[in-house]
């Protein structure tokens, strides 16, 4: 499996081949507790990295995610609607939020790796 | 995750809160544990199925002593709290004289004195005013050095009962002086859950060993505000500062029940006047329950539309109902809207969300009556 890359908003990014595909982490799901609705982005839809592309509702509070790459949104995770708790139970599977074709893949680079993003973690707590 | 501000203050259940994993939050000055492990859906849950015990002791609470207590409250609430016998308990509320809220309250007759418990964000400002408005001879006691625990859900009277014999017996908005397991309480047959249920004030020093002699019994879980908050929603229960403030008249708030008969006939109460006006032409607007289609939640500040029209008012307080399974919210419409079945849209981010109005409580009450 291809290595995941991770944003200071606790979204991950896993590239196979020329499509990344994003979803939230494990941190962020056990912040925002029970996920009972998100909102995807349109397929199609441009995005810039940073842009504010999806939602997702925990029964206290709503969250935005975040693109973490620019990119064109090809496929979201249409399943989430009738089984949102997916994100919850395996937020880095089956939990996938949606997937982009990036504008430059080279971005995925700059982002945190697993070790460094678990520090970051760590200087939050 | 914010970091908690030091200068929070604490409960006396704040080291077992930690000591069982809670996530804490800030809430009115208060380091309070929004939920435990098992999560707020689990925890709203499982209080409906058995029994969730919360701390409340952020709540204020205090005891009023003295010939014409209730003749002195009276003064600030349009109650009939002269009226409520000794044993019994009942809602009220502090009135500006507006005729906005200024608080909602419980107060209990225990025979020698009224027992009063307010919300924790307007505790000060309620005392100052109830302390203000008191004659010579009555004196507000306020009782700081208690903690208050609220015992929840269909099985909390029969886990009960076998450590507190002196409540079998007691009914909704009945009140007691009962020992538990040899901690002497203050127990009254209500909540904010619509289970059946108590709240039990006892020393802040016995808080602990008392909290852990509940949790010990099969079928108790504790439960934090998350699943407090969810729960009041179903039942259709009012939030201070959400869904009443000083703006809002308690014909507005359609709490107009909380009004005494006598008092509705000298309207010898703060802000009577708008009150009556109200009554006798209708208000501007009322509390309804909303029932947003789908599973997508509202939440408060939200945008109330006519069907692709303008706006006619705004969510108080709005989220998911785990029992309800589905989302929920109250608001204020103009009265033309508030018939249950009115189609209208919540604007959730700028997209229309369809919604009806709909009765209050989403979840029936299950008191004992």
């Amino acid at each position: 499996m291809a290595e995941m890359r991770y944003t200071k908003d606790h979204e991950w990014v896993r590239l196979e081949g020329d499509i990344a595909t994003i979803g939230i982490t494990d941190h962020a799901q056990n912040a925002l507790g029970d996920v009972v609705f998100v909102e995807l982005p349109e397929v199609g839809r441009e995005v810039t990295a940073g842009e504010a592309c999806a939602v997702v509702e925990s029964v206290k509070a709503a969250s935005d995610v975040y693109a973490p790459i620019a990119g064109r949104v090809v496929e979201v995770n249409g399943a989430l609607a009738d089984d949102p708790g997916t994100i919850n139970r395996e937020p880095t599977g089956e939990g996938w939020f949606f997937r982009l074709e990036p504008k430059d893949k080279a971005e995925i680079a700059g982002l945190m790796d697993e070790a460094a993003y678990h520090a970051f973690v760590e200087s939050q707590a | 995750m914010a970091e908690l501000n030091e200068t929070l203050l604490e409960t006396p259940l704040a080291a077992l809160h930690r000591r069982l994993g809670a996530r804490m939050v800030p809430f009115a000055g208060y380091a309070m544990p929004v939920q435990y492990p098992a999560g707020i859906m689990a925890e709203h849950l499982h209080c409906r199925a058995s029994a969730a015990l919360f701390d409340v002791s952020h709540m204020g609470q205090a005891e009023l002593v003295g010939e014409g207590a209730a003749a002195a409250l009276e003064q600030l609430t349009p109650a009939d709290v002269k009226g409520l016998k000794p044993g019994r308990q009942r809602y009220g509320l502090l009135t500006t004289m507006a005729g906005g809220i200024f608080d909602d309250f419980m107060v209990a007759n225990f025979g020698d004195r009224l027992f009063l418990v307010v919300n924790a964000s307007r505790k000060a400002e309620d005392f100052a005013l109830i302390e203000a408005a008191l004659p010579a001879g009555v004196r507000l006691r306020r009782l700081p050095d208690r903690a208050l625990l609220a015992l929840q859900g269909p099985k909390a009277a029969e886990l009960l009962a076998p450590m507190a014999p002196d409540l079998a017996g007691l009914s909704f908005l009945g009140v007691a002086e009962a020992s538990i397991g040899g901690i002497p309480a203050l127990v009254s047959r209500s909540g904010y859950t619509g289970e059946d249920g108590f709240e039990i004030s006892i020393p802040a020093g016995e808080a602990e060993r008392f909290a852990e002699m509940l949790l010990a019994l099969p079928g108790v879980a504790p439960a934090g505000l998350g699943a407090r908050d969810s729960l009041r929603l179903e039942a259709g229960l009012c939030l201070y500062g959400n869904d009443i403030d000083e703006t809002t008249s308690p014909v507005e708030a359609g709490l107009t029940w909380t009004i005494g008969k006598r008092r509705r006939m000298d309207w010898d109460f703060p802000g009577a006047e708008r009150v009556r006006e109200e009554l006798a032409n209708g208000p501007k607007r009322l509390r309804v329950g909303l029932r947003p289609e789908g599973r997508q939640p509202a939440r408060g500040h939200t945008p109330i539309h006519l069907p692709g029209g303008e706006q006619v008012g705004e969510v108080t307080s709005g989220g998911f109902g785990p029992s309800l399974n589905g989302p929920m919210a109250m608001g204020y419409v103009a009265p033309a809207q508030a018939r249950d079945g009115t189609a209208l849209e919540l604007m959730v981010r700028g997209k229309p969300l369809p919604a009806r109005v709909a009765p209050m409580p989403f979840i029936p009450h299950r008191y004992a009556r």
